[in-house]
């Protein structure tokens, strides 16, 4: 039954279910279309699929390794875990196979620029990479708080030939980030690619980007069968936008298979202080699509929080409400403490410091585990390191550098 | 017919064209809105934009994005804006079509956003974030109504959209005259001319230009092509900066475009 109502989403209009969409000022109208018809040409292109197949493997590091956490998995007392480990992909976090993907589709489109928003960073070097991969100019947006609490990666896109603007406007963080590629874009549209970091924004972006990603899952099913003999009983990703969650979840949505997405609870859901789309929002339209956001009753989008700069977001790829809604993923939130916890638990536990962002999923499995069978398996997608989170740790705790 | 269809249509009897400012609604608050609408309407504006703050406003540049923090800090939304209309309209019939983005419109509910506004005496809607192909429903209730709904053309449409595009506006059709966002440089492209030539020859509603144009000079220019001239930018700017020039600046504003 699943097969026909989930993965044949989302119709021409990119709409999955009642979301998504395309709602963008007229100026983009025409280069997003352009863009759906360059896709669907190099879908079809072989020799666009053999290089990207290349460089994933030669550059990227594909496939990424499926590692038992046995020490974890010890701690917990339950359920076996795996992580998929994207940390290990080129630049640390799952974000580099989407920009590649698209990088190669620009320069294909004989796109000149690229240019792309970036909460923790990660997204902006990884098109920072591609950019300089394939020999493109490249302009990231960051929010100058997000700036502040990740500046070890803003001195790496500086490394990788970028410019970095500086987004000091509005909250200062991912959102007005986003506002402020999209302005640029809409004044270089002719020139410039937006290389759009999640399954998010106005179609064809949630898929193309979903598509790029789904490698993740592809080669997790593989591995999984390989060191089991089975599938798993349940993934678990932390949802920001959403990329590494449909990334990992896609190729199993026809399975018998439970998955859980994780959002930041960042203070608490009743503290207001956090990015929790699903415990404390509503249905909106918001930076080209319609899904769930924070805002207010005039429509008005909320301040949001989270101790991870990845997950700090006002909405959510508009696949995953609908995913939600047709009951096939279970949506729950991890408090910036408890991603804290987990985040030195698996540290000390199996020598791997997570991104704060996939921190929060490994809460997840915190609570999860110890609840499940020893002959169960939960698979989490270990979507990036932890390095660039470090000093930030450090001084939340306290402790000086 | 209505306020604007009237306005354009007199407008051409009398061989002139029409003057767009926009204002951001509550900036600094709905009394001074009040006045600058007064004003506006004294020195020959012949239909008036009134911008909804929204805090997420992707299509404006700084002065406007500026002005909407403004009027948010001062609590100023939609629901508020609609009746304020209502309050003006006991005492000028300038016609008034709202400038906003589409969420607080989804929020409000597209069929009550349409009737509250209808009843107020708002003329029409500019919504730069919904094209017309995600804006089916909200035509046809429009339609209904006789509320105008004023779509965007840009530089980069394609001419299937340009026909698209036109055969959704009603009241007038918004040919936006750079590629970029709201209080950029003018720079009009070689191509400017001929391509409002080619708008006209699709459709035989008005065409109003807008973004950029932020002098008289650049007005004239304008007008001696479109039907109607649209300052955003420029004038919130003034009405912000330099209150007490802004009655004159207004004044040659509508001298140039004549």
């Amino acid at each position: 039954m699943w097969r026909i109502t989930i993965k044949k989403q989302p119709d021409k209009k990119g709409y999955f279910g009642q979301y998504g969409g395309r709602f963008v000022p007229e100026t983009l109208m025409p280069a997003l279309q352009e863009l759906e018809a360059a896709y669907s040409k190099a879908q079809k292109d072989k020799s666009f699929q053999m290089e990207l197949k290349h460089l994933q493997a030669a550059y990227i590091g594909r496939p990424t390794p499926l590692y038992f956490a046995k020490r974890l998995t010890k701690h917990l007392g339950g359920a076996k875990i795996y992580l998929k480990r994207e940390d290990l992909a080129h630049t640390g976090a799952h974000k580099i196979n989407n920009a590649l993907g698209q990088a190669l589709l620009a320069k294909k489109m004989g796109k000149k620029r690229l240019i792309a928003e970036t909460g923790a960073g990660q997204h902006g070097v990884a098109t920072a990479t591609g950019a300089s991969l394939v020999g493109l100019e490249c302009e990231i947006y960051m929010g100058s708080e997000d700036v502040q609490r990740q500046s070890l990666n803003v001195f790496r896109m500086k490394l990788l030939g970028a410019k970095v603007n500086e987004v000091t406007i509005g909250s200062r963080t991912l959102k007005d980030a986003i506002n402020e590629a999209l302005r640029d874009w809409t004044t270089n549209v002719r020139t410039t690619h937006y290389v759009m970091g999640t399954v998010f924004g106005p179609h064809p972006f949630p898929i193309l980007v979903r598509d790029f990603q789904s490698i993740i899952g592809r080669e997790a099913k593989k591995q999984i069968i390989k060191a089991e003999g089975k599938l798993p009983d349940y993934l678990i990703a932390c949802v920001g936008g959403g990329s590494n969650a449909i990334g990992l979840f896609y190729e199993f949505l026809n399975d018998a298979v439970k998955m859980v997405g994780v959002e930041a609870g960042g203070r608490g859901i009743e503290t207001g202080e956090h990015a929790a789309r699903f415990a404390g929002g509503s249905i909106g339209v918001f930076q080209g699509c319609k899904s769930y956001l924070l805002q207010d009753d005039d429509g008005n989008v909320l301040g949001t929080h989270s101790v991870s700069a990845g997950l700090d977001y006002a909405s959510i790829g508009p696949e995953h409400p609908y995913l939600r809604d047709m009951k096939r993923v279970r949506y729950t939130y991890a408090t910036d403490s408890e991603a804290l916890s987990a985040f030195e638990l698996l540290s000390e536990t199996e020598g791997i410091i997570p991104a704060l962002e996939s921190a929060h999923a490994i809460a997840e499995a915190v609570k999860l585990a110890p609840k499940l069978s020893k002959n169960k398996i939960i698979m989490i997608n270990l979507s990036g390191r932890g390095d660039k989170d470090v000093q930030q740790v450090a001084r939340i705790k306290g402790i000086e550098l | 017919m209505n306020r604007i269809e009237d306005t354009f249509k007199r407008l051409k009897a009398e061989n002139k064209k029409a003057f767009i400012p926009y204002i951001m609604a509550g900036d600094p608050d709905l009394e001074k809105t009040m006045e600058h609408v007064m004003l506006l309407a004294e020195c020959g504006a012949d239909i008036i934009e009134l911008g909804v703050p929204f805090s997420d406003p992707l299509a404006d540049g700084p002065t406007i994005q500026r002005a909407a923090e403004r009027a948010l800090k001062a609590g100023v939304t939609l629901k508020k804006i609609i009746p304020f209309v209502k309050k003006l309209r006991q005492h000028t019939q300038v016609p008034i079509v709202l400038m906003t983005y589409y969420n607080p419109v989804f929020k409000y509910g597209e069929d009550a956003f349409i009737k509250d506004s209808v009843d107020a005496g708002i003329d029409g809607v500019i919504i730069p974030d919904l094209p017309p192909e995600e804006g089916e429903d909200f035509i046809k209730l429009s339609r209904d109504a006789n509320f105008s709904t004023i779509f965007l053309i840009a530089p980069t449409s394609t001419k299937e959209r340009i026909r698209q595009i036109v055969s959704a506006c009603s009241g007038f059709v918004y040919y936006v005259s750079i590629t970029g966002i709201t209080g950029s440089k003018l720079t009009l492209e070689e191509t400017f001319k001929s391509r409002i030539a080619s708008v006209k020859k699709s459709t035989d509603k008005p065409i109003a230009v807008g973004f950029g144009v932020s002098t008289p000079e650049d007005a004239k220019r304008v007008s001696q092509i479109a039907d109607g001239v649209i300052v955003g930018s420029a004038i919130v700017k003034k009405f912000y900066e330099h209150p007490v020039g802004a009655m004159e600046f207004i004044e040659k504003l509508r001298e140039a475009i004549g």
